[in-house]
């Protein structure tokens, strides 16, 4: 190869939520550069949220994310809640738990079968994979409703709930409300196991990093809404300490910023650092359904995320009917409390990795300071690495073949830049 | 037949509610017997709303730089819908993404009539501006005439 400089950019990525670009530099053939600009403005949640009575926290924050809406909700519930002191009785830690599962749910099926499934059986977008493999997205699909399902009767709207607050809910269903969506759930769970199994035959590149994966874990459960903060290197720490671990800074590339451990570090987060951290806490069937799809306790292809996530459905599935056939609604749909001045901090597993949120409070329950750390952006380090290690060898390869592999890298993670637009670009720089 | 009325956009954002508006008068206009549907900007709730149906009725609001209050006609049936015209959608699928995927899976009626209506003010708050309330008003007693005299006769 001559001494020319090539770049690549991928100025619009597909199949990812929010605006992102890629850029690529490559000089004498050797990689010099792989950024992954996100250049979706920044909103200013942390600094609206000053001023704001804590409990408007989590309706506030749910607005960040039309996808992962739940997961908002429940980190700055769990932080408010840490601040003043309240622990959520059972029946409604339980309503949480299967109100997570619905987001689970909806939002892996959507990302493993519409987003990600494309790329590994040669399809530009899920339509014209429709066309050819129109069973598999209807069950898909199907299954995705069953999700919404849930979000839609305890939320009260498949979109942005309403009906959490902190201390619990404003209303809780009745048994017979959510007895209508045991059948779909039973049927989707049955659907889940089946879809996983085609999945496990995709030939997935040959591709492993020594990722330093970071989760939360929980004493008995696979960890959603609750649980401590541990990593595969061998932290173990409360949420409380989650700054002391990982600090956020700024690169000139990107809108998000970027975290890194005190000791510089790059951390792993969302399905894959989950189910390593937490094999031992897989139930039964997503236990089987693992085995089923050849994974092992723990899987370092960034690629086979997507079997990860087809397991983690099957999970969300089965805790969902789990809870439903237990539930037997409290007293009182949410515990009573009273702001107090200090600061809170939660941790709840999105469906993309761990979400962080901190927020400190005067004596008038103001919010005077608000921390929230989205896992995309923890990612965005790991993202970039992995594109380094991926590119690297595939270097000789035409523009177009390089972009569509470093789409494919990018989409191991489910990155969810935002929810206002749905592309990437992608520059390679030869030189 | 069995048709249904889909009403798109958000009504928290003027002009962009001008489908739901539409959608919400035809169904006060001709009461419980119409199958009318509101839908927000999740394009998968509105591929699930073309199945099952003979004919969709299809009422959003469109950014194409004609004149405020424009009514364009598609026969989305027939051809794909200009993707440009309907994707302003924050999640995944656009309607014009929707409609293909609804066809791709072989769960598009057979009739898929697409009005789109040239919105003027997307801001934040509620109520249409005044060319696209007209045009709205226009569009509803047109439609509520088709709608009572079906040119298909009504099969049990």
């Amino acid at each position: 190869m001559t001494e020319t400089t090539r770049t690549i950019e991928v100025n619009q990525l597909a199949r990812v939520e929010g605006e992102g670009a890629l850029h690529l530099a490559i000089d004498g053939g050797q990689l010099t550069a792989a950024q992954l600009r996100i250049f979706e403005p920044p909103r200013y949640f942390e600094a609206l949220l000053r001023g704001r009575d804590c409990r408007e926290a989590p309706d506030i924050t749910a607005r960040i994310c039309g996808i992962c809406p739940v997961a908002y909700l429940m980190s700055s519930c769990a932080a408010i809640e840490d601040l003043c002191g309240l622990s959520v009785p059972a029946p409604i830690a339980d309503l949480r738990r299967l109100l997570y599962c619905g987001e689970w749910i909806e939002s892996h099926v959507l990302h493993m079968f519409m987003l990600h499934l494309p790329d590994f059986l040669g399809y530009p977008d899920a339509v014209s994979m429709a066309r050819e493999h129109g069973d598999l997205v209807r069950t898909a699909l199907r299954i995705k409703k069953a999700g919404n399902g849930i979000v839609a009767l305890l939320g009260g709207r498949e979109i942005h709930p309403i009906n959490v607050r902190i201390g619990g809910f404003y209303r809780l269903p009745t048994r017979a409300e959510l007895a209508p969506l045991r059948d779909e759930l039973a049927w989707a769970l049955d659907a889940a196991e089946q879809a996983l199994l085609p999945l496990a035959a995709l030939d997935f590149p040959d591709f492993e990093r020594a990722y330093t994966f970071v989760a939360l874990r929980h004493d008995s459960e696979y960890p959603m809404g609750r649980g401590r903060l541990v990593s595969s290197d061998g932290i173990d720490l409360p949420v409380a300490s989650y700054d002391d671990y990982l600090t956020e800074h700024h690169v000139r590339h990107s809108t998000s910023l970027h975290s890194r451990t005190a000791a510089g570090g790059v951390v792993h987060l969302g399905p894959l650092a989950r189910y390593a951290l937490n094999h031992d806490r897989l139930t039964p069937r997503a236990r089987a359904a693992a085995q089923a799809a050849g994974l092992p306790p723990v899987v370092r292809n960034p690629f086979r995320s997507i079997l990860v996530r087809g397991v983690e459905v099957v999970l969300a599935l089965e805790e969902a009917l789990r809870l439903i056939d237990g539930y037997v609604p409290g007293d009182t749909p949410a515990v009573a409390f009273e702001p107090r001045a200090g600061t809170g901090y939660g941790a709840t597993e999105a469906p993309r990795g761990v979400l962080y949120h901190r927020y400190t409070v005067g004596e008038d329950g103001l919010i005077t300071d608000a921390k929230i750390v989205a896992p995309t952006s923890v990612n965005q380090a790991v993202i970039e690495a992995d594109l380094r290690h991926y590119v690297e060898p595939n270097l000789h390869r035409p523009d177009a073949e390089l972009r569509a592999v470093c789409e494919t890298a990018i989409r191991n993670y489910d990155p969810c830049i935002s929810c206002s637009a749905h592309f990437l670009k992608l520059t390679v720089e030869r030189r | 037949m069995r048709q249904r009325v889909l009403g798109i956009g958000n009504g928290a954002r003027r002009d962009d509610g001008v489908g739901v508006w539409v959608a919400q008068a035809l169904a006060a206009r001709l009461g419980d017997s119409l199958d009318v549907r509101v839908l927000g900007d999740d394009g998968f709730q509105l591929v699930d709303a073309l199945g099952g149906i003979d004919a969709a009725l299809l009422i959003d609001a469109v950014q194409s730089g004609a004149p405020p209050g424009t009514v364009h006609r598609f026969d989305a049936a027939r051809e794909p819908l200009p993707p440009a015209l309907l994707r302003c959608s924050t999640h995944l699928l656009g309607v014009a993404e929707a409609v293909e995927l609804a066809r791709a899976l072989g769960q598009l009626p057979a009739r898929v009539a697409v009005y789109g209506i040239e919105g003027a003010d997307f801001g934040l708050g509620e109520g249409l501006s005044a060319p696209v309330a007209a045009a709205a008003a226009g569009l509803v007693e047109e439609l509520a005439t088709n709608l009572t005299d079906p040119p298909c006769t009504n099969t049990p």
